[in-house]
């Protein structure tokens, strides 16, 4: 079919293996709707051809639904000031399925949760079908099936006289079968720098990479905590409302965000039964170069033993990038434990989801 | 690949064949196929047809309909091809009614294709068509690789909307094939005066006549909003690149009724398939069924603009107004309200005048005569427009007048601005210039500028466009590495000048 042979190429100008000129018109959609709901954006690649057109803010057009003038207009705010957004299908998307496509989209690795075969709890559930068992667990469904195959079989079947009688070798019963639950627990502590030079750019681009990790782990471990840190020059536990809103205006100190980290893993989670992760978020502006040091030696001895991850995301700001990350580099370069990922926009944020989640730790 | 249909669905398009054409529906001979998912998505990636030739944009489409379609988002239930035969496909799996709904509404697509006026010049062969060019450009593209064909092809992609669409109904029953071929020559020639024929063929070649008529004559002689042939005819194109520049612009007048005719169209089929459907077609006991299904084919999404549900509201509109005879001077001078509101003349012409409306009219028309300000009221329209201040699109306004004059905007040239090449010898130095008919609203810069080098790429001599930025005049030039704007109103005053 020549149809496989243009999806080809059509993925490897995605790719950016051919026409890397086609880089620009490839659109890059944000991928998360509605948080409360699970509404999202399924992000389809599309690439434009340019052509003649009119500007869409210039031309507006004419839309349905309720609203007075100079309302806001029904479905067209999401769009606003993204253009690219018309290619988007919306849809209701069940929170699993929305995982599984993330992983399949990013290929993503299933994570093995550590100390499985400790934390598995077994028990007995009758799923299973077998011919010998008690007439109370006689499942008649499927002992109808099998006499109706014989007698359909045989011939005996008479469809006006559809009378079906199983015998002794038609009987089916139900049967015990062992289903393992791993009663695996997970814990992400979320840390964001909060510091004046995190504008809400950068706190859009935590927040959406947040949702996706979230989600991915929510898909590999039934019981998900989250917990969450702001931190400037001091650090604070908060609601994950508060995490997304706070803006302060201080330094930055990135030590004491790990060692509330700290405190708090050691309050709640007994390291033996829970998987814990660890994300941190900054622009890599660390104040002084011995809290760097301090940084590296608590994330060396307390973390890096003890959690499944700790991923550190810097994220580009205004003011540039910091030097966190690269003092990190330096120490942790060949480390499974520690992931680190650079975003320097929203378009990297997909990059960045699988640089950290793509180890399958 | 494909299947024949089940026996059980034979007989029963052979009964809604009968039921179709006992209603007055006529059409083309219509072949229904059965496929599974993959194929439809493939078909339909590659805009009804079965065989295009090889370009990753059908690629694309087959990643976005396949998508959609495992991620459980939408599914395609069909898909009619305007050809003699009529094609149509039905999807593998879809219940026995849906079949039926399908099938009834692809008899009023057809008999859209072959009676809409709009319709009458397209090519009917258009299924070999397309194969034939597919087998052209493969033929290329072995011998001068994938590579440079499907950059050229991306290249003409992007001003396959420069076409004239109303130029296939301006001359009467010219074949678009013959009319393209030696254009130039064979118009030059019938457009001559009797009395001047003797100084013309006296000794010299015709050719060459041309050619030097090219140099003091302004070519093209009128503005060209045909931009492709122009370039075919005048571009220094390789003949592969002549041919398929030619291909492609063949495609693009095929597709071009469709466009023109996309709310009526589906309009009507839909109007049709609710008539069989729910008169001749259900048992008691589908209609619940299919009225959930055709429920969700007219729903209107908050912001959306649904062709289905407009068009089928106002050919239901019209049918109810002609039967009553709500319509002519008598109508329209009345002015009591209640004796409009009750007004049945029982002239019952409703059924002659749909089939009148969806022989002449095209989408603009159609809008133009018979949208209602009782229509965009029930179904609360408004025209929305970018508010910078806000960041965000606003309702500008609910008014009826605002909205069809906005409707008719964006169906007048599918929307998309009228270009047309004026000059191709622009200050004597062979570079193009191209006009913009200014309609109030900019180009997109960013998508201009690409525009104009892909066009440089063609024509290989700079490109020269007027319109209006920023609400100033200027014209747009590019000489192959760099843009300039002049403003139109500093030219005029420097010319004044010398």
């Amino acid at each position: 079919m020549g149809i496989l042979e243009d999806h080809r190429r059509f993925k490897e100008i995605i790719k950016g293996k051919i026409k890397e000129n086609f880089k620009k018109y490839i659109t890059h959609e944000e991928m998360i709707g509605k948080r409360e709901k699970e509404f999202v954006k399924i992000p389809i690649p599309k690439i434009k051809i340019p052509k003649f057109v009119y500007g869409p803010k210039q031309s507006g057009g004419v839309g349905q639904g309720e609203g007075q003038e100079g309302s806001e207009a029904p479905g067209k705010g999401e769009k606003a000031g993204d253009k690219s957004g018309e290619h988007q299908v919306e849809v209701d998307v069940e929170f699993d399925e929305l995982a599984a496509m993330l992983g399949e989209e990013l290929e993503l690795p299933r994570i093995e949760p550590k100390g499985k075969s400790k934390l598995d709890s077994s028990l007995n559930k009758y799923t299973g079908i077998s011919d010998v068992g008690p007439r109370g667990l006689h499942h008649f469904k499927k002992t109808y099936k099998e006499a109706l195959k014989r007698n359909i079989s045989s011939g005996t079947y008479d469809p006006d006289d559809p009378i079906i009688i199983p015998i002794k070798k038609d009987f089916r019963y139900k049967a015990p079968k062992l289903v393992s639950k791993p009663a695996t627990n997970a814990v992400v502590i979320y840390m964001m720098d909060v510091s004046g030079s995190m504008g809400n750019q950068q706190k859009e681009i935590v927040r959406l990479e947040s949702f996706w990790i979230n989600t991915w782990l929510k898909y590999n471990y039934k019981g998900l905590e989250t917990r969450f840190i702001i931190h400037d020059a001091a650090a604070k536990e908060v609601e994950e409302d508060t995490f997304f809103r706070t803006s302060e205006s201080g330094g930055t100190l990135i030590s004491s965000a790990y060692k509330k980290a700290l405190e708090v893993i050691e309050s709640d989670y007994p390291v033996h039964d829970w998987n814990i992760y660890l994300f941190h978020f900054s622009d890599g502006d660390n104040w002084s170069s011995d809290d760097t040091k301090l940084c590296v030696s608590l994330i060396k001895e307390k973390f890096a033993p003890v959690v499944n991850m700790f991923g550190y995301g810097q994220v580009e700001s205004k003011y540039g990038s910091g030097q966190f990350i690269k003092d990190l580099k330096v120490h942790f370069e060949n480390d499974d434990q520690v992931v680190l990922s650079r975003v320097k926009d929203k378009t990297e944020i997909i990059k960045s989801i699988k640089e950290f989640l793509g180890k399958g730790n | 690949m494909k299947n024949s249909l089940s026996k059980k669905l034979q007989d029963e398009q052979k009964r809604i064949e009968k039921i179709a054409k006992d209603l007055g529906l006529d059409f083309y001979e219509t072949v229904f196929e059965m496929v599974d998912y993959k194929q439809m998505n493939q078909i339909a990636a590659q805009g009804g047809f079965p065989v295009r030739y090889p370009h990753w944009r059908f690629g694309m489409e087959y990643e976005s309909l396949s998508k959609s379609y495992e991620y459980g988002l939408s599914k395609i239930y069909e898909l009619v091809i305007n050809n003699d035969p009529c094609y149509a496909y039905l999807l593998e799996g879809n219940s026995f009614l849906d079949q039926k709904l399908v099938m009834a509404h692809v008899y009023g697509h057809c008999d859209f294709f072959k009676n809409n006026q709009w319709f009458s010049q397209t090519n009917r062969k258009m299924m070999d068509q397309t194969a034939n060019h597919a087998t052209r450009i493969r033929r290329y593209i072995d011998r001068h690789g994938i590579d440079a064909v499907e950059s050229f092809i991306d290249c003409c992609l992007s001003i396959d909307n420069l076409i004239d669409r109303y130029s296939p109904y301006s001359k009467v029953k010219v074949d678009m094939a013959e009319r393209d071929k030696d254009y130039l020559v064979q118009s030059d020639i019938a457009q001559r005066k009797d009395y001047l024929n003797k100084f013309i063929d006296s000794g010299v070649n015709k050719k060459d006549e041309n050619n030097k008529e090219n140099e003091t004559i302004r070519n093209p002689e009128r503005p060209e909003k045909d931009i492709l042939k122009f370039l075919i005819e005048n571009a220094p194109l390789e003949d592969w690149q002549q041919d398929i520049l030619s291909i492609l612009r063949d495609e693009a007048y095929y597709f071009t009724p469709q466009g023109m005719t996309k709310i009526m169209n589906e309009g009507w089929a839909s109007y049709w398939h609710a008539k069989m459907m729910t008169e001749h077609i259900c048992s008691d006991s589908e209609i619940v069924c299919f009225a959930d299904t055709h429920a969700g084919t007219m729903a209107m999404q908050p912001g959306g603009f649904n062709p289905y549900k407009i068009g089928i509201e106002i050919f239901r509109d019209i049918k109810r107004r002609w039967d009553r005879g709500q319509f002519g001077r008598d109508w329209e001078s009345c002015e009591d309200i209640r004796e409009k509101a009750n007004w049945n003349t029982k002239a019952l012409q409703g059924e002659d005048k749909i089939f009148e409306v969806r022989r002449n009219m095209n989408d603009v028309t159609f809008i133009d005569q018979f949208l209602t300000e009782d229509f965009c009221v029930e179904n609360k329209f408004f025209v929305y427009k970018f508010n910078k201040k806000t960041n965000q699109f606003e309702i500008d306004t609910t008014d009826f007048k605002a909205i069809k004059s906005k409707m008719l905007f964006q169906l007048a040239n599918f929307g998309q601005p009228i270009i047309q090449v004026v000059d191709s010898n622009f200050e004597g130095r062979g570079e193009l210039l191209m006009t913009h008919l200014f309609e109030g609203i900019e180009l997109q810069p960013d998508y201009m500028q690409e525009c104009m080098t892909r066009i440089y790429n063609l024509w290989k001599k700079p490109i020269n466009l007027a319109t209006v930025l920023d609400e100033e005049g200027v014209i747009v030039r590019y000489d192959g590495s760099e843009f300039k704007n002049q403003k139109v109103n500093e030219m005029l005053s420097s010319e004044k000048k010398e």
